[in-house]
């Protein structure tokens, strides 16, 4: 029951979002050249921290658009909202 | 009717309106403004309830929502209610209430027996046998069965519920949580601030505590003056008989409103109870505090009370359950209390844990005639059915007695052990709990920055002028901290003077239990009635080594009662301290979790119920279906047609006549639930090379392709076919179940990982319906209603589309089957598409046209091969479905590496063949395949996907997934149904059962 | 030697007014030194402990639990055991962890009261029919009990049932020997009978560090100070992540909120357990006459042991929608735990980067009926310093492999 804030449409209720997990996990530019055991860490392999987490939304019922979060996975705490692209803020509030 | 225990004055009820309730067939008088136990008490009913595990008899305990013991069945039939706890059941003439958990009945109950077996059925005793002689669960299923006929307290109602329910989301500035003294301040401050305010009170009047002081003093004036405040505050939104259940992250708390639960039966379209979820942007706690009842002996029996609830009878109901009371307490709240019930009219002998109290206190009572004890506490109660008397003695500080005991003899017992303030949303919301010595409790440990406030007793302010002071700071400070205005004026109404010197909040003295000299007790000393844990068992629970609070709670089940320990939690922490030499805070406490008090499932449920349980999705041409006598049948949220019986069909019967129509006529079957996704932009034909597995640059506009996609990991993930509309547009279908998924797939891929492929994609799936038409007459048909279009097995061969008009509609023809036939899927913009069937209907009635379901498409399917659900499971790879030439050689894609992995493609991994079963019975989908040579278990060969009837084989078929399988086309391999227990033999064959070559569709 | 329980011991004891009972298990000091250490004192690590002293001959065994025992997902799950799992690994864990359960009251001398009253999946759509029936087959093959009922069959196990709702009951598999057991006495008869055995039981430890030497560990640093061992055991569901991050890796884990509701108690409806998948109802009733029913985890990634109400809402509305005489009961707690899954949603039990450190965790929102079963073959597992062949599948590699045991892509959860 978040309120979460779209970068690009504001504040709105977490049942418009959807969540996928870790962010900042890049996409092998070549996959062809990462080993099944680099794939797999892609893939699977997970940070899980207890504590400041940057998370990847979606704006399901929205815009449709990927964002980050950077969110405290002890607290519920949502530090902030960001674009994909952009560098992950600094850890706890900014 | 005699009511023996009521006043003749006083009380906030409403004496020109009598009514009448029954209890257990007794009527029950009482007057609106009652509460059914006020109307018990005021009748006289001593028994109104039975204990949970030894049957003892039980009276009204308290006068709130904390009620242990007066717990009862409420209505009858469909609105039946278990476990209605009578103190907060507001009466209304023609209620009907009887006792549970007691058969015949609460004044004699057979089980009542059960307390003959108490020394051998205490804490934790069903985990130290039952276990039986042998090994096995044959002996604990024996016990179990008589252990759950007496389980539980109510019975449940057998219907289904007739009331509505409603769910409401609401906002505000400032929430202020109990309408009492400091809540009623908070919200006229927070309010006079500016703020936009929401107060709540679970009580159906505002007041609290002051509607337990007499009638017509000083503190009625106080509370008229605020209730007229704020009936002039339009920013002030005052709730009443809701109560907030639970305090969730980012300050949104639930309440429930008992909209018209006061009643028999709702008014028309009326809900019965409507659930909150409230946004606020500061919140005030004033939830008041709970009266701490305390242990002796027998504390249990019917007229053994709280004392401020007697004192709530007395005042708020006008009703006196007692003539000669016996009080006895540990701190000072039960001095005014003692001064109340001598005015009304009893006789009070005030028994105090301390040796030495202020004069202040005790002289005004002495003057009133009340008999002191100071340093006395009970060590047990009198009598069996109800209170004759109370055993008391001089207590040494550990609340051990010290001398002979004396009886005083007394038909009430009024206890006063300090009170708990009411901390559980400040818990919920994870912040810190502190415990307090001076009124030993747990209290909020306060930071500035905390978006909940605390005012009142929930915060220990013993005192009504303090608690009407500290509301007004709490309104006042959350309303600037979010209108940012700082210095503004309020103007909250006050008491003139104070009207009792009884802060409870000092001075107790930390003694709850009272036992013998040796530390025994003097019969069952209950620490939880409720739940019927007495002092021994908790004694028994720390002897074993159970010495964590939680494992305290859970061993002797202390606080886990529908009460959930409001009452008890503290007293057993006491007791667990004392015995471990500890302090309570180093005991430490349970955590508080939601509801604060019992909520009702309906009232969370809302409307979403029946065919609201879920949205459901249509198809343009839904009514249509119905129309036609289609059955409908669930896929996701979508309803389609399963099957279309004509003369009484069953399922079986219409789906392989469908089936045969199509392939002998024309059928057309309703694809619109397709996910249909529009990929533009001028890269979109990279972007659908690197998520297909197959080629896609070179598709030409109007061309259209099967399609395959992977899983990272090389999983597949879902096929469709995609047209190239234009130079940068194409439309993809997806299957109807993972229509979402693969959009958010492709949409996920576009944002983060190929930022730089100039491509869109949009779902245009409600946008298009689409008509699968299909079978040797299909081209007749379409050309009988379509202009504009050379539909010639020339002009428009397989995998390429025209545009057209039907009926002057503008559609879209794809020449592509799933059938085999020849077959044409037909696009229109879904706002034309009952027209567009329509017309097909009609043009095709001289060519005997017939819809067909999904049950019949299936078949059709499989008879070619094509693998859908069943086969695409999340768990199969491209070569195991015989897909793997459809994977490009040359380019990645997503999922090419990883379907390389060892254990993806190893040579031993089933695959997809057909099977022509022998005999005159399906094959049921699951069944395992044997080697007819090596029938063991263990040695399966593989499974049946996806079972028909082919009326074009004219024999049972089936899809399966079977070990080498493409080696063994012509053996012959038994399929074994464990489930029932039958084993049919089939031929392994190609999964493309029926025109393999693709003559038909391509005709 | 601890006193036996039984129904003699009971009344000899009512006759002495329960003085002399002994306690449970003892609070010792923790030593230098264990043999093994076992980290995380619920179920799963209790049942290691206790196996490994009893099984394997290991008795210098400390369990160093942070908190109280079995007061995590132990303590917080809806108690259902069954073993109807369709791949024929998880089978061969969870049944072996069933055949254990239906003796543990006697092996432990403690009942915890596994009560098989029948477990019984709904199905609710095609696919549901097409799920059941693919998994009631593999079921048979691995010799687990599952009997196809239709709707009519269920009407009668369940008289209350809503048949016709909006996702109608099309049919059910039913596990006669699943039912519920009670989740608090399973960890502390495993505590009480490992502690007979001499396994040290230490609660209020943190562990805050491993202390590896050539990659191999060797000791953990706690809260309250140094302590070796030659081999050391992860079991602490929730909070996996956290200790492979302390051991220098990381694993296919998230961790989820899920949480879980009781009604207040009434007489006794609701006599098997049921499941559906397909609208997310999970209920049964308990020996007390509250109906525990199991929600969905939340959809984000949490350490707070709390959820969205909004998760409540919906599980309560699935409740009411196929039990509508449901509607005019009261809900009494609600409470959240945190499950750590993985992709495929079936656990971990395997050797890790570092050697003699073994991890137990994965087992997201179905761990509780494992129990015995896990803590069996892990104990092997520890005690041989190579996987248990039952518990061999269930190793990491498998990610990188690509052998993942995929019991969520059909039914979209496994509980």
């Amino acid at each position: 029951m978040f309120i979460i804030e779209c970068p690009w449409c504001g504040k709105r209720d977490q049942s418009e979002f959807s969540t996928h997990g870790e962010a900042h996990i890049a996409r092998p530019e070549d996959p062809s050249v990462l080993s099944d055991e680099q794939w797999g860490d892609v893939l699977f392999f997970r940070h899980n921290p207890k504590g400041q987490h940057y998370e990847r939304w979606n704006h399901a019922h929205g815009c449709r658009r990927w964002f980050n979060v950077s969110r405290n996975t002890a607290s519920s705490e949502i530090y902030a909202s960001y674009k994909p692209g952009e560098a992950r803020p600094g850890a706890g509030k900014s | 009717m005699k009511q023996p225990n009521r006043l003749e004055h006083g009380g906030r009820i409403d004496r020109d309106r009598a009514i009448e309730m029954q209890f257990d067939g007794q009527t029950l008088s009482a007057f609106e403004g009652d509460t059914l136990a006020s109307a018990m008490l005021a009748n006289g009913l001593k028994i109104v309830a039975r204990g949970f595990k030894y049957h003892r008899p039980r009276g009204v305990f308290s006068a709130g929502v904390e009620e242990p013991n007066a717990l009862v069945h409420l209505r009858s039939g469909a609105r039946h209610e278990p476990n209605a706890r009578a103190t907060v059941v507001e009466a209304y003439d023609g209620l009907q209430s009887t006792g549970q958990n007691a058969w015949p009945g609460v004044r004699f109950d057979i089980s009542a027996v059960n307390q003959l077996l108490a020394p051998f059925i205490g804490a934790g005793f069903y985990y130290k046998t039952f276990m039986g002689p042998v090994k096995g669960t044959a002996f604990w299923m024996f016990c179990e069965k008589f252990i759950r006929r007496a389980a539980g307290m109510g019975r449940a109602q057998t219907v289904a519920d007739p009331d509505e329910y409603e769910k409401v989301n609401a906002f505000c500035d400032v929430l202020v949580i109990g309408g009492g003294p400091a809540g009623l301040a908070a919200a006229i401050a927070a309010g006079q601030c500016g703020a936009r305010v929401i107060l709540l009170e679970q009580d159906a009047c505002l007041g609290g505590s002051m509607l337990s002081l007499p009638v017509g003093g000083e503190s009625d004036a106080c509370l008229k003056a605020m209730e007229a405040t704020l009936k002039g505050m339009d920013n002030v939104r005052i709730l009443k008989r809701t109560t907030v259940f639970g305090a969730y992250d980012q300050d949104v708390y639930g309440a429930v409103e008992r909209v018209w639960d006061h009643v028999e039966v709702p008014p028309a379209h009326q809900p019965r109870q409507r659930y909150w979820q409230i946004r606020t942007k500061q919140a005030v706690m004033a939830t008041g505090a709970i009266e701490r009842p305390l242990v002796f002996a027998n504390n249990d029996r019917p007229g053994v009370m709280l004392a401020n609830a007697v004192r709530s009878y007395v005042n708020r109901y006008a009703v006196l359950p007692g003539k000669k009371i016996v009080l006895a307490t540990n701190n000072d709240s039960a001095y005014a209390v003692a001064a109340d019930l001598v005015r009304a009219g009893a006789e009070v002998s005030l028994l105090d844990a301390r040796v030495s109290v202020p004069a202040e206190l005790f002289k005004p009572l002495e003057a009133l005639g009340v008999q002191l004890y100071p340093g006395y506490g009970i060590l047990a109660a009198k009598g069996s059915r109800g209170v004759s008397g109370a055993k008391i003695v001089l207590l040494d500080e550990n609340g051990c007695a010290r001398g002979p005991s004396k009886t005083i003899r007394c038909d009430l017992i009024a206890v006063s052990g300090g009170w708990t303030p009411v901390v559980h949303l400040w818990s919920q919301r994870g912040q810190k709990l502190q415990f307090d010595e001076q009124s030993a409790s747990f209290l909020p440990l306060k930071s500035a920055s905390s978006t909940l406030k605390t005012a009142g007793s929930a915060n220990a302010c013993g005192d009504l002028n303090q608690a009407l002071l500290q509301g007004e700071v709490a309104g006042q400070e959350a309303a600037k901290a979010v209108t940012g205005v700082v210095g503004v004026q309020v103007n909250v109404p006050r008491l003139k003077e104070a009207i009792y010197a009884d802060d409870w909040a000092r001075d107790l003295l930390m003694i709850w239990s009272v036992t013998r000299e040796d530390g025994s007790t003097d019969g069952k000393a209950f620490v939880d009635v409720q739940h019927d844990v007495a002092l021994s068992d908790i004694d028994l629970a720390h002897r074993e080594g159970f010495v964590s609070v939680e494992h305290l709670k859970r061993y002797t089940t202390t606080g886990m009662a529908t009460d959930q320990g409001k009452l008890s939690n503290i007293n057993a922490l006491a007791r667990m301290a004392q015995l471990q030499a500890l302090s309570i805070p180093k005991v430490g406490t349970t955590t508080f979790r939601p509801p604060y008090t019992p909520i009702a499932i309906g009232a969370i449920a809302g409307r979403e119920q029946g065919i609201h349980f879920r949205p459901t999705r249509l198809t343009p041409v839904h009514d249509w279906h119905v129309d036609n006598a289609a059955v409908m049948i669930e896929a996701g949220a979508w309803k389609r047609p399963w099957y279309y019986p004509e003369g009484g069909e069953t399922i079986n019967q219409a789906y392989v006549r469908e089936a045969a129509h199509v392939r002998k006529h024309v059928g057309v079957v309703d694809a619109s639930t397709l996910g249909k996704i529009a990929v533009q932009g001028p890269d979109a034909a990279e972007f659908l090379n690197r998520v297909y597995v197959n080629a896609w640059k070179k598709l030409k506009i109007g061309r259209l392709r099967y399609g395959v996609m992977l899983r990272d990991d090389g999983i597949v993930l879902d096929d469709g076919a995609t047209a190239r509309l234009g130079e940068n547009d194409y439309f993809m279908t997806t299957t109807t179940a993972n229509a979402a998924k693969i959009l958010g797939y492709l949409e996920h891929l576009l944002q983060t990982a190929w930022t730089d492929l100039k491509v869109h994609v949009t779902s245009v799936s409600d946008q298009y319906a689409a008509f699968a038409v299909a079978g040797p007459s299909a081209r007749d048909l379409l050309d009988a209603v379509c202009s504009g279009a050379d539909l010639s097995n020339e002009a428009l061969p397989n995998n390429q589309f025209v545009k057209a008009t039907i009926a002057g509609v503008p559609v879209r023809i794809n020449r592509m089957s799933y059938s085999g036939e020849l077959a044409y899927e037909v696009y229109v913009a879904s706002g034309y598409a009952h027209a567009v069937w329509k017309n097909l209907f009609k043009a095709g009635a001289s060519f005997d046209i017939k819809p067909y379901g999904t049950e019949s498409m299936g078949a059709l399917r499989i008879e070619k091969g094509h693998v859908a659900g069943p086969e695409i499971d999340g768990r199969t790879t491209l070569g195991d479905l015989g897909l793997a030439g459809f994977a490009s050689r040359v380019k990645p894609f997503s999922g090419s590496v990883l379907r390389h992995r060892e254990k993806l493609d190893m040579a031993s991994r089933p695959t997809l063949v057909g099977l022509e079963i022998d005999g005159d019975t399906g094959g049921m989908a699951g069944s395992l395949i044997y080697d007819q040579r090596a029938q063991q278990m263990g040695e399966e060969q593989g499974f049946l996907t996806s079972t028909t009837y082919s009326p074009a084989l004219k024999k049972y078929i089936s899809l399966a997934l079977l070990r080498d399988g493409h080696e063994r086309f012509g053996e012959s391999v038994d399929i074994v149904n464990h489930v029932g227990d039958t084993v049919q033999t089939a031929k392994v064959v190609s999964p493309h059962f029926f025109d393999p070559e693709g003559a038909r569709q391509n005709a | 030697m601890k006193n036996k329980y039984s129904i003699f011991s009971l009344a000899r004891n009512a006759l002495s007014y329960h003085q002399r009972w002994q306690t449970a298990w003892r609070s010792p000091e923790p030593k230098k030194q264990y043999d093994v250490i076992i980290i995380g004192g619920g179920g799963h690590g209790l049942a290691t402990a206790y196996y490994l002293a009893k099984e394997c001959g290991i008795t210098n065994v400390a369990i160093l639990e942070k908190s109280w025992i079995g007061g995590g997902n132990t303590g917080r799950n809806t108690t259902i055991v069954r073993s109807n799992y369709l791949w024929d690994e998880s089978a061969a864990i969870y049944d072996h962890a069933m055949d254990l359960w239906s003796d543990l009251s006697q092996e432990l001398n403690y009942n915890v009261m596994f009560s098989p009253r029948g477990l019984l999946h709904l199905a609710h759509s095609v696919h549901d029919m097409q799920e059941i029936s693919r998994r009631g087959h593999s079921n048979h093959l691995n010799g687990i009990d599952a009997e196809f009922l239709n709707p009519e069959q269920i009407k009668k196990m369940l008289p209350f049932i809503e048949l016709d709702c909006r996702y109608p009951v099309m049919g059910g598999i039913l596990q006669k020997r699943g039912g519920t057991a009670r989740h608090d006495a399973v960890a502390w008869g495993y505590a009480r009978a490992a502690d007979a055995l001499g396994v040290d039981i230490i609660q209020n430890c943190e562990v805050t560090g491993f202390n590896i030497r050539d990659g191999a560990v060797c000791g953990v640093q706690t809260s309250r100070g140094q302590i070796s061992a030659k081999k050391v055991g992860v079991v602490t569901a929730g909070h996996c992540s956290v200790l492979a991050e302390m051991a220098g890796f990381r694993l296919p884990i998230e961790s989820f909120p899920l949480q879980a509701m009781v009604s207040e108690p009434v007489k006794p409806i609701v006599d098997c357990v049921a499941m559906s998948n397909g609208v997310h109802a999970y209920i049964s009733q308990s020996d007390k006459g509250e109906l525990v029913i199991g929600a969905s985890s939340d959809t984000y990634t949490s350490y707070t042991q709390t959820g969205g109400f909004d998760v409540i809402e919906e599980t309560i509305g699935a409740i009411v929608e196929l039990y509508p005489l449901f509607s005019r009961m009261k809900m009494m707690r609600q409470w959240g735990g945190i499950v750590d899954v993985t992709v495929d949603r079936s656990p971990i039990l395997s050797k890790t980067p570092v050697d003699n450190l073994f991890f137990n965790c994965g087992w997201g929102t179905g761990g509780f009926k494992a129990t015995p079963g896990s803590g069996h073959v892990f104990a092997h597992s520890i005690a041989n310093g190579e996987m248990h062949p039952i518990a061999a599948p269930f190793s990491i590699d498998r990610f990188h492999t690509g052998g993942l045991i995929d019991e969520g892509a059909a039914a979209a959860v496994a509980h």
